[in-house]
């Protein structure tokens, strides 16, 4: 291993923002895409249940 | 073993198998992603020219990696859609593409964030860079079109055509760095000869990739049920689903 101390792991040999601006930025986008995906299908999962025959889109014959 | 597999080309049959499927595949991501990044930081040696910074690679070469066979795969199903007239075809088309376009997003900035460091630059106009800008401009054109149409199956036509012609632009990515003299430099793994970096970092690499497929798929088939719900949302077995 090459860190000998945590401050040393952080810095990253002086590309410590480098480094860590895109490991956070690729975490953020996927916790981001992962809540959005779960939200978007419990609502709509939720909505299933309720929906009528209003409009003809997608309806089956 | 006899599976009859078209009997899952329904919405209907194809909707829980999808459910069932999330979470297998997230927590093989995960799984995978803690071993890549343990492998990726703390046994993977410092790069002997780039310091550091060369461990960005491990989130970049995945994020590129799926930004292109997410679009071959979203344009083959979109194609298949658009000859078989595959309603499930279509909707897993149209499930891929902002998957895709995050990808597409994280080779960019990850590029950018590695490039600054090592080139003395953001950005460049070079063809790779280029046509990866290009490849996230085709996701982001596949979506707006499918969202301006209201009718969905005209909505698959106009994509499916859209996403065809674009495949073109996969290829280009690929060997940009051989057909012309690019900032971006060479593959550092191909199938035709030794990779050029230690076997850690390609361990850690290759990890990580597995890593970002699992979540790739697992994202698709969680976003192919939304779809599935919605335009399917009149029909009856949509609405006796149980609540959950």
């Amino acid at each position: 291993m090459q860190w000998e101390s945590v401050g040393q792991f952080f810095a990253m040999g002086g590309y410590g923002r480098f480094v860590w601006g895109s490991y956070a930025v690729t975490a953020a986008v996927i916790l981001i895409e992962v809540a959005t995906l779960v939200r978007r299908h419990r609502t709509l999962r939720r909505r299933a249940g309720r929906s009528t025959a209003t409009d003809s889109n997608g309806s089956s014959p | 073993m006899a599976v009859n597999w078209f009997k899952y080309a329904s919405p209907q049959t194809f909707y829980p198998l999808a459910g069932r499927l999330v979470p297998l595949f997230w927590l093989l991501a995960i799984v995978l992603g803690a071993i890549g990044l343990y492998i990726g930081f703390f046994v993977a040696p410092t790069d002997f020219q780039q310091g550091e910074s060369y461990r960005i690679i491990f989130i970049h070469v995945p994020a590129a990696w799926m930004s292109m066979v997410i679009y071959v795969v979203m344009a083959a199903w979109a194609g298949l859609g658009l000859v078989l007239n595959t309603r499930l075809s279509s909707m897993m088309a149209t499930a891929l593409a902002p998957t895709g376009a995050l990808m597409t997003f994280l080779a960019l900035w990850t590029g950018a964030l590695w490039g600054k460091p090592t080139w003395g630059t953001w950005w460049a106009w070079d063809a790779r860079m280029t046509s990866e800008l290009i490849l996230l401009f085709l996701y982001i054109g596949f979506m707006a079109l499918q969202a301006a149409i209201d009718d969905p199956r005209r909505a698959d036509k106009a994509g499916a055509i859209l996403a065809l012609v674009g495949v073109v632009n996969v290829p280009i990515i690929y060997f940009s760095v051989k057909w012309w003299n690019t900032l971006h430099q060479g593959a550092s793994v191909s199938l035709t000869r030794a990779p050029s970096m230690a076997n850690a970092m390609l361990l850690g690499m290759l990890i990580m990739a597995l890593a970002f497929w699992a979540y790739s798929i697992g994202a698709a088939l969680l976003r192919v049920r939304s779809v599935i719900l919605e335009r399917e949302r009149h029909a009856g077995w949509v609405r006796e689903l149980p609540p959950g």
